[in-house]
């Protein structure tokens, strides 16, 4: 067989006139555009596919489709107000986005030794079931991907489990905005603590029973073993974090190497496995699931009553929320402190509200381990009440660089297992 | 010996307060008054409130703070770089350590070197390379582009951040994904927001806005590009045309 | 114990636009276009949990050739809205769009150089679904909205003076205005 330098371009045009030049040309490359509407390519990933026959022997990736300029909104909005923004990046993390974002704003104001505990807890304990419900999707939409809809449908039905949990604490399914800088939007509301034991009481039996459909089942193991191999060295030098490291064999979690919200008190593992192809990354995660449940647990031993907020007046949101009948809003017994008995925290709150608190001068990166990989935040403040500049390193964007080096010499089918077993979510990946 | 070092010092404490001084003014002005806008008659008396941005901060050895766990490898950081950088030690500007995170400013000439030194060197290893981003600053002249580099080292457990700067008429600064494949897409990233053109890139396109776009659009002269959203006659102007208190 | 046992001599009088419509919005079949957030809760709903299959529309295709519903599920971006446009036009006619989410309706919080500040600056849009992101029971009344519009779409001539109308009925309409001053 010659290899030739002539292609058949199918990413586009009219159809006749791919036929015409196929049948014209001896050409057995056939370049392929997958995306950026497409139901296997998780969100609006576009893969450009050069073919022969049905192996891929070149995947170039395109991204952008959902660039939002989230970071140059931020720019107008006050430091507080960005928590609204970041959660929107990686909506399947938001939680994850939230706490880098606070981290960094507190260390730029230097408060981080002043983060109340329980506030702390409250973040730990929110992130773990985010991640359980980001892995979750991360299983369902690779079975969709790969035809297998129990696997979708099971997924998604144990993710509103979390979702419930979700709503009842910050109000919202997605997007929550809970976490602000110097502590969280509100306290727990009653029956929250209840209702996360519930689910911890529930949830091994569904994880369970996802690894009994999955852990043996040989069709998926002929999809998912030795696919979209990726090594160590691979890994570092793609800069590839997260579950996908862990799953080419370094036990590397930020939990641990770099603890934040108080991660050193906890008692964990941390899952790994040397396979390095797509069911090391799907055994990795569902292990993953496992240990925070058991975070979890410690974070509810671990929830003393206290407050939610920095007590710091200048920069604490007042996080004594209820319900009242127009919605949620701030209890009546701030809004009777802040109007009738004390003319300081009229003022301080007003100040908050419309201007905000001012960051002082610098810059600051904090990371954490997200669902993805190690979530980073980058914030640079020049001493005014709105960010200079905020730069997100998301994990799923660095991870696409490894679609080629996992995709090329593979088969088509298994394009999809790789980038699935990435688990991109492009509103992370564009920003 | 020591006694000349005494006396340095001293005189380097003596002149502190002034020297702080000369860099404080030395520091663009950012903004001027405090609250309202320019044109009113504000007769609070903070009108004429200057506000400085930041000065470059130069930290001086020990980097290491006693009382600071997360500072507590900085200084056996700096020693080793300086050590395997050898002659082209002086590319480093200046040192920073702040919010215990330590930061290299370098010239971006030394770029390239420096990243297979921060990469292969047994005693620094930082095998990971957290990308790239841009900071524009219009009004730092000379500097105006910055570009961020934010390492981490298993083998140590460390990590750093490296900047380097180009002025906005002569945008180039070396790429280092040879050395760092994984900074592929963030330099082509920094190129589609900031213009700044990573020499020695593979495939410097754009990544995030379409091929034909015009413009920088994360650039401080570049707008947000909001427009003004009508409701029932009334106007709300974009985020970046609206009252602002700073 | 069925529709037919009521009918007179298995006889069912109804006028061809009704037929239609009924024919119409009992299985319609979406073509996804899952852009961010909403596209989640999308998902969600196709799930066992919110099940659009109770509305024959558990078809969630993506292949625009054979849909005849769009779900704009999330932000537009500038670059993604030729992709968008060129799928809605592969879409065969009658279609119909459903702009989910307040990105999706009118760019929302992101008012800014990325983002197309509202789908129907592309497309036309037929239901509006406002939430960030709606949740799944919003997205299901959304749809049982516009099964109602489909099914009691006129046809032809009569199409032709709905149209006219409702465009006099929308121009003769005042919104209580916010005063300037």
């Amino acid at each position: 067989m010659t290899v030739t330098e002539d292609y058949i371009d199918a990413s586009g045009g009219d159809w006749d006139d791919v036929i015409e030049k196929a049948q014209a040309t001896s050409a057995e490359r056939l370049v392929v555009n997958m995306g950026p509407q497409h139901p296997s390519t998780h969100g609006v990933l576009r893969l450009i596919l050069t073919l022969d026959g049905e192996t891929c022997t070149e995947a170039r990736v395109a991204i952008g489709y959902l660039h939002t300029g989230i970071e140059k909104n931020m720019e107008f909005r006050t430091w507080t107000q960005g928590t609204t923004f970041v959660t929107r990046m990686d909506y399947l993390t938001p939680l994850f986005n939230e706490t880098a974002y606070c981290l960094a704003v507190e260390k730029l104001l230097g408060v981080e030794d002043r983060i109340p505990d329980r506030a702390s807890v409250i973040r730990v304990m929110m992130m773990e079931l985010n991640r359980m419900a980001s892995h979750f999707v991360a299983m369902a939409t690779f079975g969709m991907e790969l035809g297998a809809t129990t696997v979708m449908t099971n997924g998604f039905r144990e993710r509103e489990m979390i979702l419930d949990v979700f709503e009842l604490v910050t109000g919202l399914r997605m997007n929550h905005a809970y976490v602000r800088p110097g502590g969280v939007a509100q306290d727990l509301p009653p029956g929250a603590v209840g209702k996360v034991r519930e689910l911890l009481k529930e949830m091994p039996e569904r994880i369970k029973v996802m690894r009994k459909l999955l852990d043996e089942n040989p069709v998926y193991l002929a999809r998912t073993k030795d696919v979209a191999y990726l090594n160590l060295p691979g890994c570092m030098a793609l800069g590839v974090t997260g579950p996908l490291l862990r799953a080419s064999g370094l036990a590397y979690d930020l939990r641990k190497a770099k603890p934040y919200c108080g991660y050193e008190g906890y008692e964990f593992d941390v899952p790994v496995s040397d396979g390095g192809d797509v069911y090391a990354r799907y055994r990795v995660r569902i292990a993953e699931m496992e240990e925070s449940l058991k975070i979890i647990e410690q974070c509810l031993d671990k929830l003393a009553p206290g407050p939610v907020m920095i007590e710091d007046a200048k920069i604490g949101w007042p996080a004594k929320l209820a319900l009242g009948p127009d919605g949620m809003g701030n209890s009546p017994d701030h809004i009777a402190h802040i109007m009738s008995s004390s003319m300081e925290a009229l003022i301080h709150h007003f100040k908050l509200v419309t201007e905000g608190f001012r960051v002082p001068a610098g810059q600051a990166y904090t990371a954490v381990e997200s669902a993805k990989g190690e979530l980073g935040c980058y914030a640079v403040s020049d001493g005014g009440t709105r960010p200079y500049r905020v730069h997100f390193r998301d994990p799923s964007f660095t991870h696409l660089q490894a679609v080629a080096a996992m995709c090329e010499g593979g088969t088509v089918a298994d394009v999809i297992a790789a980038v699935a077993s990435i688990d991109p979510v492009m509103g992370g990946v564009d920003r | 010996m020591s006694t000349d070092n005494e006396r340095e010092r001293d005189e380097e404490a003596a002149r502190l307060p002034d020297r702080m001084g000369e860099e404080r003014l030395a520091a663009p002005i950012k903004r001027t008054g405090m609250f309202g806008t320019g044109t009113s008659g504000d007769t609070s008396g903070f009108g004429l409130l200057q506000v400085r941005g930041s000065a470059p901060v130069s930290s001086q050895r020990p980097f290491t703070d006693p009382d600071d766990p997360r500072t507590a490898d900085f200084d056996r950081v700096a020693d080793d770089l300086e050590a395997a950088l050898g002659d082209s030690a002086g590319a480093v500007e200046r040192v920073e350590v702040s919010h215990g995170e330590i930061t290299f400013h370098v010239l971006r000439e030394a770029l390239p070197e420096l990243a297979r030194v921060l990469r292969d060197d047994p005693a620094l290893r930082y095998e990971l390379c957290l990308g790239v981003t841009g900071v524009h600053f219009p009004d730092r002249e000379g500097r105006e582009l910055h570009a961020v580099y934010q390492f981490r080292s298993i083998t140590h457990n460390s990590e750093i951040r490296v900047t380097t700067t180009c002025p906005d008429t002569d945008r180039h600064i070396p790429s280092i994904v040879a050395v760092y494949p994984t900074n592929d897409w963030h330099e082509r990233e920094a190129w589609d927001f900031f213009g700044i053109v990573f020499d020695g890139h593979p495939a410097l396109t754009r990544i995030q806005m379409p091929d034909d776009w015009h413009g920088h659009p994360q650039r401080k002269d570049y707008p947000l590009g909001g427009i003004p959203v009508e409701y029932r006659g009334a106007t709300v102007p974009p985020p970046d045309q609206r009252r602002s208190y700073t | 114990m069925g529709l037919e046992e009521k009918l007179p001599s298995g006889v069912l009088l109804g006028t061809v636009e009704q037929v239609v419509g009924l024919a119409r919005k009992s299985s319609m079949w979406p073509a996804t276009f899952g852009l961010a957030c909403c596209a989640i809760e999308m998902m969600a709903v196709g799930g066992p949990h919110y099940d659009l299959a109770r509305f024959g529309m558990e078809k969630f295709g993506a292949t625009p050739r054979q849909a005849d519903l769009m779900v704009v599920a999330g932000r537009v971006s500038q670059k993604m809205a030729p992709v968008l446009r060129q799928i809605y036009d592969q879409m065969p006619e009658p279609k119909w769009v459903i702009a989910m989410g307040v990105c999706a309706s009118s760019g929302g919080m992101f008012n800014n150089y990325a983002i197309v500040q509202g789908v129907d600056h592309i497309v036309p849009v037929d239901i509006y679904l406002p939430g960030c992101p709606p949740r799944p029971e919003m997205f299901l009344d959304a749809v049982l909205k516009l099964h109602d519009k489909v099914q009691n779409t006129k046809l032809g001539a009569h199409r032709e003076q709905e149209i006219t109308e409702t465009e006099e009925r929308m121009l003769r309409r005042s919104l209580p205005l916010v005063s300037k001053d």
